[in-house]
């Protein structure tokens, strides 16, 4: 799955941010999900602590906690505010699998409800972010 | 912080040399010049990747007559095989579709797919540029460091023109250049290779003007029996810069 990819990012940016702040132990890790891409959070934080064994001694026993959140989108033509969910509701589940590869997809397969146009922005809620670490 | 961005020097550093093939203006060759260059790379017996930027308007499957090769996902994503080359394309997901993307979007699709791509041991990895000294141009100085630019240019002056803006940018960004061709000539004219060798950048060649490459497109063997791919040819080996060194 293509989601080791991203945890692979998010643990090596963890061990970036945590020789940055000559942390010798990372205790917490904590990750925000962006509804737009669709990620299981319990899965991606197996894969995360699956990935945090082998990286670095640094980071093996940090807690990992994941935040969803909400995908909200608003359009550059109209103005009109709407949950990515709703659109979603739309969505064939082969549309909705390919905006969880490459999130701006969006744009391709979903408009704006009011106007119909593609030109909106994901002002929430895009993908997976690093949000910070704790560690001494 | 951004996950991504920490993660794609690692995806890349079983590649050899990257190959980013633009040019100011469109429609001067850079995805024929792209595709044609992975494909001799690819029968030299180098392996090689291709990755169209052109969000906006990808055409690289057009020109390899590529229909349905999808990437497969093994703890990312796998670019498919196109008749030897691992090719990556918005059009994996978009399809046919028109991807009406800004220039923010554009630049956060690139990054993701930068970050999930596993190509695995390349020697030669050509990107395929978008026209214009935008945010794709932007983001492969920015994340790609090691990305070396090929220039394709016609001899008109309305190109030559947008040509020197952004050969003057690179060098200002120090970005690696490995030089200029000059593409669909129809004239002997010594102009443009006289402009291109007063900028102090190498001029690699001259590719005339192919009535024949039209019908090619989208046959991989015609296509590498035009005189546009004879003369790609000559100049990726008779030039120095082409060849592989160690690192």
């Amino acid at each position: 799955m293509h989601e080791w990819a991203l945890a692979e990012g998010i643990v090596s940016t963890a061990l970036k941010e945590a020789e940055r702040g000559k942390f010798t132990e990372v205790t917490r890790i904590n990750v925000k999900i962006g509804e737009l891409q669709q990620i299981d959070g319990d899965l991606f934080v197996s894969l995360l602590k699956e990935i945090l064994q082998v990286e670095d001694p640094k980071l093996k026993r940090a807690e990992v906690v994941f935040e969803n959140q909400e995908a909200i989108l608003k359009c550059r033509v109209c103005g009109h505010e709407w949950l990515f969910s709703e659109s979603k509701k739309g969505l064939s589940d082969e549309d909705a699998e390919l905006i969880h590869f490459v999130p701006e997809i969006a744009h391709v397969y979903i408009r704006c409800p009011a106007c119909k146009s593609p030109d909106f922005e994901v002002t929430k809620g895009r993908g997976v972010w690093l949000e910070s670490i704790e560690g001494e | 912080m951004d996950p991504r961005l920490t993660i794609i020097e690692r995806r890349l550093k079983d590649i050899k040399r990257i190959i980013a093939v633009s040019g100011g203006k469109g429609g001067v060759g850079k995805s024929l010049t792209a595709s044609v260059m992975a494909l001799i790379f690819s029968r030299l017996g180098y392996k090689t990747g291709l990755f169209d930027l052109d969000f906006g308007g990808p055409s690289i499957h057009t020109v390899l007559g590529l229909k349905g090769a999808l990437p497969r996902e093994e703890k990312g994503i796998i670019p498919p095989d196109a008749h030897g080359i691992k090719f990556m394309s918005i059009i994996h997901y978009a399809g046919d579709n028109p991807s009406p993307i800004r220039g923010i979007d554009i630049s956060n699709a690139m990054i993701e797919l930068l970050a999930i791509t596993r190509w695995g041991r390349l020697d030669f990895l050509i990107l395929d540029m978008p026209p214009g000294i935008g945010d794709s141009t932007l983001d492969v100085i920015r994340l790609l460091k090691r990305a070396e630019f090929l220039i394709i240019t016609t001899e008109s002056r309305v190109t030559l023109d947008v040509v020197k803006k952004l050969l003057n940018l690179l060098k200002e960004l120090k970005a690696p250049i490995i030089g200029v061709i000059e593409n669909m000539k129809l004239t002997r004219s010594s102009f443009l290779s006289k402009e291109i060798g007063a900028l102090d950048v190498p001029f690699l060649g001259e590719i005339d003007f192919d009535r024949g490459l039209e019908d090619a497109i989208g046959n991989v063997d015609h296509i590498l029996k035009t005189r546009f791919a004879e003369s790609m040819k000559e100049i990726i080996v008779s030039k120095e810069i082409f060849k592989l060194k160690d690192r």
